[in-house]
């Protein structure tokens, strides 16, 4: 939990235990099956890469954890979700499908992103209220402080929550944003999922403190440092929050430490810049296997559950594979369209 | 009809679009316990409040960043860069999201945004309070640059801009801001984007200038007219992008002269687009080759009176080379 004071960054245990936290056997199970679902996207994702149907994938693997547990504390329909480009879990928990996702994986038609402009995991869907963003690191901070604002102005009821990687606080826009957001105390909650490397470049080269959330004070926010890979933890992080920031206290900078288990994509080869041993290391925290224990250890899943359960998601988003595959592509002569207005927008 | 100079005209447009819509925020720094450094939003933090005229820390990247955000939930907000010379800070997201947002998400977003930013040389303003930026974003597809010269102009487009579904860059000159006056109707008027304007006709050749080089092509154009008899039609391009290649193209076909005046740098300047669209166009309409006059091609004018003027293309300059032309 934040200090009192909130001047500094403090531990987020798992104390706190789910019943604590408000959530029922039911919100557990469907963080689970998000997280899941998560995992076997990924995994579609890179085989549908191996075999020549989808040039560029970004994975999630091994984020799962802290991106579930965060996003699942803003309410869909209300509160406004600026994700970065790892963030499958993130959209899934914001409504967004595998099959959409794939839409946008095969750059289809329909792809409700970008229509097949962007690469894959570029996320955007204004009736979801997932903010499109681009792929110059932290531009979407300073926006993720404008929505705020403008939320706060209207009186909303609505909190944002802004996701990056560690990488990203070196840049100047994530220092503005986060300023902005300070001085005008706003509804908003930053989320560094850490993941120690920026493409290769380590956290040690890339910033000379231990953790990113010290870096909150000094916006006159506080700092949380959190398991990335325990989802309830995490969950507890964004929860107070997020009630901070509908309290009118303003942000929060939540840090959470992960690992992201593949390379940064799959044009991107890790074995240049971290050991195997490293890699199978992190695999053992696991956020989705550390969880189907917890799970298991209270009595919410069966072994035999998970394994049915595992058959059961890959069974739909095999589905969404062979559905999103055979979509229309887009028109060769839509490229331009949508430069300007064209008069007829909702 | 009230005649007032172009920053009145600019204060007044601004603050009569926040008295008529709570969506109308602006923000930028120093523009409101100051007023603005030109004063174009003097009395408005007393009148509309601090929440809706934000004095912002010294970031120009993020002015533009937390307005995007804005824009994306509801507000119309209304940017002020200082001066254009700092805007470099704020390229990557004018370039990157601000152009972008509606085309790279296929039409599901849109930025009803402006931009404001003071530019241009003539005010001893050296070489980081004297920048032309027209052609670093004329050239970004999703973004319109607009360059209004008169009150009636900087009235008519900052309401369309204003009212523009999509993003606008607005620029002023400086130099303009308390040199040009001019009558402006109490009733109602819209400008559009994308619309050139003839401001003195005449049938020997066609200038085409915007900005304080308008005034000076317009100066120079009146007395070719006393001293020669020689009638220059001026044409005001207003809008840098989408430029309104009909107006100039149409101006250019019936002179068969071209002449473009700019302040900016002259290499791949935006008259330099202009003159290669009447060279494409209007070829076999020319009686004479198109002529270019733009800034020399170093960086920035000068603080000293004698290098600001050098930098400058004059009146003189300019008449010379409209006699020259039109007796070609």
């Amino acid at each position: 939990m934040p200090s009192e004071d909130g001047d500094v960054a403090t531990r987020v245990t798992t104390a706190a235990s789910h019943e604590a936290l408000g959530l029922g056997e039911d919100d557990l199970l469907s963080i689970h099956r998000t997280m899941l679902t998560a995992r076997l996207v990924d995994e579609a994702s890179f085989r549908l890469n191996r075999q020549g149907k989808a040039p560029f994938v970004v994975p999630v693997s091994g984020h799962e954890g802290c991106q579930v547990g965060t996003a699942w504390a803003l309410r869909r329909g209300q509160d406004i979700w600026v994700p970065y480009y790892r963030d499958v879990a993130v959209v899934l928990v914001a409504g967004m499908t595998p099959f959409e996702i794939f839409l946008g994986l095969f750059a289809k038609a329909e792809d409700p992103s970008s229509g097949g402009r962007q690469m894959p995991s570029h996320w955007g869907s204004r009736r979801l209220g997932i903010i499109s963003h681009s792929s110059p690191i932290a531009t979407q901070v300073p926006h993720a402080a404008g929505i705020a604002y403008a939320a706060k102005y209207r009186k909303e009821d609505a909190v944002v929550g802004c996701w990056f990687g560690e990488g990203a606080t070196s840049e100047g826009a994530w220092h503005e944003g986060m300023n902005f957001a300070g001085i005008h105390k706003l509804p908003i909650v930053f989320i560094c999922e850490n993941n120690q490397y920026a493409i290769s470049v380590a956290q040690a080269k890339q910033m000379a403190v231990e953790n990113v959330a010290d870096r909150g004070p000094a916006y006159g926010f506080p700092g949380v440092v959190v398991d990335g890979s325990d989802v309830i933890a995490c969950y507890g992080a964004m929860r107070t929050a997020v009630d901070r920031a509908r309290a009118g206290e303003g942000p929060t900078l939540i840090e959470a430490k992960t690992y992201r288990f593949f390379p940064h994509t799959s044009d991107d080869d890790d074995r240049s810049y971290r050991t195997r041993e490293e890699v199978e290391a992190a695999k053992h925290r696991d956020p989705l296997h550390l969880f189907e224990h917890y799970l298991r250890k209270i009595g919410v899943l069966e072994k035999s559950a998970v394994d049915e359960l595992a058959v059961e998601v890959k069974a739909d988003v095999d589905k969404a594979v062979d559905q999103a595959w055979s979509a229309p592509d887009p028109e060769p002569s839509s490229l331009t369209r949508h430069v300007f207005s064209e008069g007829d927008e909702a | 009809m009230t005649e007032k100079n172009v920053v009145t005209a600019i204060h007044d447009t601004l603050h009569e679009r926040m008295a008529a819509d709570e969506r109308v925020v602006i923000l930028g720094e120093d523009i409101a316990t100051r007023g603005g450094v030109f004063r174009v939003t003097q009395g408005f933090l007393d009148e509309f409040g601090e929440e809706r005229v934000i004095d912002t820390p010294i970031a120009e990247g993020m002015i533009v960043g937390v307005a995007v955000g804005m824009a994306l939930h509801g507000l119309l907000p209304v940017a002020e860069i200082e001066f254009a010379d700092f805007i470099h800070p704020a390229f990557d997201q004018m370039v990157s999201e601000v152009s972008r947002m509606r085309y790279r998400t296929n039409g599901d977003f849109g930025l009803p945004m402006v931009v404001r930013a003071p530019y241009g040389g003539g005010v001893h303003g050296a070489l980081y309070h004297s920048q032309s930026i027209e052609a670093f974003y004329g050239h970004i597809p999703g973004l319109k640059v607009v360059v209004p010269s008169t009150p009636y102009d900087a009235t008519g487009m900052l309401r369309a801009a204003i009212d523009d579904p999509d993003p606008v860059l607005f620029l002023e000159h400086k130099r303009t801001y308390r040199l040009i006056k001019g009558d402006v109707p109490d009733e109602p008027f819209v400008v559009p984007i994308g619309k050139a304007d003839v401001k003195r006709e005449g049938d020997d050749l066609s200038v085409i200038s915007y900005g304080l080089m308008l005034h000076v092509c317009l100066e120079a154009a009146s007395r070719l007219q006393d001293q020669e008899g020689v009638q220059a039609e001026v044409v005001d391009v207003r809008t840098i992008n989408p430029l309104d290649t009909e107006t100039i193209l149409t101006s250019v076909r019936r002179t068969g002269k071209a002449m473009v005046v700019y302040e900016d740098n002259r290499t791949y300047g935006a008259g330099a687009e202009i003159a290669a669209t009447i060279a494409e166009e209007a070829m076999f309409d020319l009686d004479g080759p198109i002529v270019r006059i733009g800034g020399p091609d170093v960086p920035a004018m000068g603080f000293a009176t004698n290098l600001e003027h050098a930098f400058l293309p004059d009146a003189d300059r300019i008449y010379t080379h409209m006699l020259e032309l039109a007796r070609f």
